[in-house]
């Protein structure tokens, strides 16, 4: 008879589930700072992984760590793994350009650039040496992210021309246009107001068939509403980050194991 | 314990401002008035000279026949090497500084250098420009020599206009760009660089101004002050608005003072409109967005 490890049945529980996205034991620094400690999440491909927990506990870091947005912030340093599709992303020949290409990412902001709708969305494709047909491309990105239909006569208006919501998911549409293999967003929701929230959440409903999503937000209800699993983080006392309780969105909200994810689900703190 | 009527002192407070406001308004008004005086009393001299004749003509030994031409053109062709040269050299410098060497011990030498540089005496630049360009390189007293010699002048103020737009461009921006797989150039090239445009272009048209009116390092390089052709090329002996003005002005004859006149009034008008063109490209290119 052979003895099964635990360590062992985790592996193959991960190869069954289908793991795009394996975060393990990842700690980030901001010089001597720790701002993340140790945090191991998998998330499977086709799900919607929501990071909750208390602002200033290291969720934005956490997610930048993950297309190494990190790299930009001169102080920042990472320990730990992080597989994506087996591959880590830091190991010594990752190439942070390819990763970023391959892992899309939402701000918390609309970040649109200053030029036409067009040409936002054909910006990732052009820079990539895309060689098709630009016109189509941009076309099925904008209607993935659901704003074809209100963009369609006049692609050649300025971005700013959009409302904040149409904004977003313009940003959204940019994304998409690169096809990435994960996407990142990190609370895309909180410069929205409520009816363009929703838009989003539908949308990310609808990308959830083609992509894989790891969403920050603030508020818990849209944790609920869009995610299959939710990481709960909190911070110590030296304000380090770390993982209380990661689970299927509807365990965490129901029967946490912790209390501290209890008390915070239920509005006790933060 | 709250703060009385007495010691809050609103009556005596508001006098203070009111005071203030009128030494503003005055010291405004005086600028303002010498500008004024100034203009009206060469405008009183030079507007009957100002005509196309004036503007048409090559200089010459009679006063009522001397006109402009080949300081006006020597003018504009020298501002455009200026322009050419500086443009590319100045923003190349500010994208080094603020985008590749932003900390480190280079980038403060060289930042201090820069700073230095815009307050150093016009002269020196003629100075060197005579060492190194005339002499040393051969390029004699041409065109070339005066346009690479303002170039030098007026480069640190392009850095700096190029600096500062390139810091103004916002942070999401450039995210956005890396976060979609650009390589840092693609970014510059593609986002930092046309969102600071139209900070760059006032800069450079800002330089332009500065750099018609420059005449002592052309004296210096030894531009020539009498000049009856136009330049056929970059090496091309030269005049400039501001030494034709000069010359005129340091004859006795009545004559080419009125002369010298209408030169400064078209120094002006060149230099205004210069300015009327920055302030519109900026504000068109902005409002585009
Ligand atoms: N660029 C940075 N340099 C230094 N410290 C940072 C930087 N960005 C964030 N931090 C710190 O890291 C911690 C986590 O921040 P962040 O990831 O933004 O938290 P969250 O997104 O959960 O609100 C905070 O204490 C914050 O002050
Ligand atoms: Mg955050």
């Amino acid at each position: 008879m052979i003895m099964t490890t635990t360590a062992q049945k985790v592996e193959a529980e991960k190869v069954e589930k289908d793991i795009i996205l394996d975060i393990q034991e990842l700690s980030v620094y901001y010089g001597k700072f720790r701002a993340v400690n140790g945090v191991s999440i998998p998330v499977e491909r086709h799900k919607v992984v929501s990071l909750i927990g208390p602002s200033g506990c290291g969720k934005s870091t956490l997610l930048r760590s993950l297309n190494r947005m990190n790299d930009l912030i001169p102080t920042a340093r990472v320990e730990g793994k992080v597989l994506f599709q087996g591959e880590d992303l830091y190991a010594p020949g990752a190439d942070p350009i390819d990763i970023r290409f391959r892992v899309g990412m939402v701000f918390q902001k609309p970040n649109p650039f200053p030029k036409s709708i067009y040409d936002n969305v054909a910006f990732g494709p052009r820079i990539n040496g895309f060689k098709g047909k630009l016109d189509d491309l941009v076309e099925e990105s904008l209607r993935q992210a659901a704003l074809w239909d209100e963009v369609k006569d006049r692609l050649k208006d300025s971005a700013y021309a959009l409302s904040g919501g149409q904004q977003q998911r313009l940003c959204i549409a940019r994304t998409l246009a690169v096809r990435p293999e994960l996407i990142l967003m990190d609370e895309p929701c909180s410069a929205l107001d409520p009816i363009a929230t929703l838009a989003i959440e539908d949308l990310i409903h609808q990308l959830q068939e083609q992509y894989t999503i790891v969403i920050v937000t603030h508020n818990m209800q849209q944790a609920g509403r869009v995610s299959d699993y939710t990481a709960f983080m909190n911070m110590d006392a030296d304000r380090a980050g770390y993982l209380v309780e990661y689970d299927a969105t509807q365990q965490i909200f129901t029967n946490p194991q912790d209390k501290r994810t209890e008390d915070y689900i239920s509005g006790r703190f933060g | 314990m709250s703060i009385s009527r007495q010691e809050r002192n609103l009556a005596g407070r508001r006098r203070g401002d009111r005071i203030f406001g009128f030494v503003g308004l005055g010291a405004t008004v005086l600028g303002l008035l010498v500008l004024v005086v100034l203009i009206v009393d060469v405008a009183k001299d030079g507007l009957p000279n100002l005509n196309w004749e004036f503007i048409t003509s090559f200089p010459s030994r009679r006063p009522g026949q001397a006109g402009i031409l080949s300081a006006l053109v020597g003018s504009i062709y020298m501002l455009s090497l200026v322009a050419l040269i500086a443009l590319p050299l100045g923003v190349g410098a500010a994208i080094f500084l603020e985008e590749y060497e932003k900390r480190g011990w280079l980038a403060s030498l060289i930042q201090i250098n820069i700073q230095n540089l815009a307050g150093v005496p016009s002269v020196v630049y003629g100075l060197l420009g005579l060492g190194l360009f005339v002499r040393l390189l051969g390029f004699e007293r041409s065109l070339l020599s005066g346009a690479l010699t303002m170039a030098l002048l007026v480069l640190p103020i392009v850095i700096i206009a190029a600096q500062e737009a390139i810091k103004a461009v916002p942070p999401s921006l450039r995210e956005a760009a890396y976060a979609l797989g650009a390589t840092k150039w693609q970014m510059i090239w593609h986002v930092v660089l046309p969102s600071a445009f139209p900070g760059i272009l006032t800069g450079v048209i800002l330089a332009l101004s500065r750099a018609i009116g420059e005449s002592a390092p052309l004296i210096t390089i030894g531009a020539l002050t009498f000049i009856a052709f136009l330049p056929d090329g970059p090496f091309s002996p030269f005049t400039v608005l501001p030494i034709q003005i000069f010359n005129w002005v340091s004859r006795p004859q009545a004559g080419f003072h009125d002369r010298a006149a209408a030169g400064i009034l078209l120094l002006l008008a060149v230099l205004l409109s210069m300015n009327a063109i920055a302030v519109y490209l900026r504000n068109k290119l902005q409002r585009k967005w």
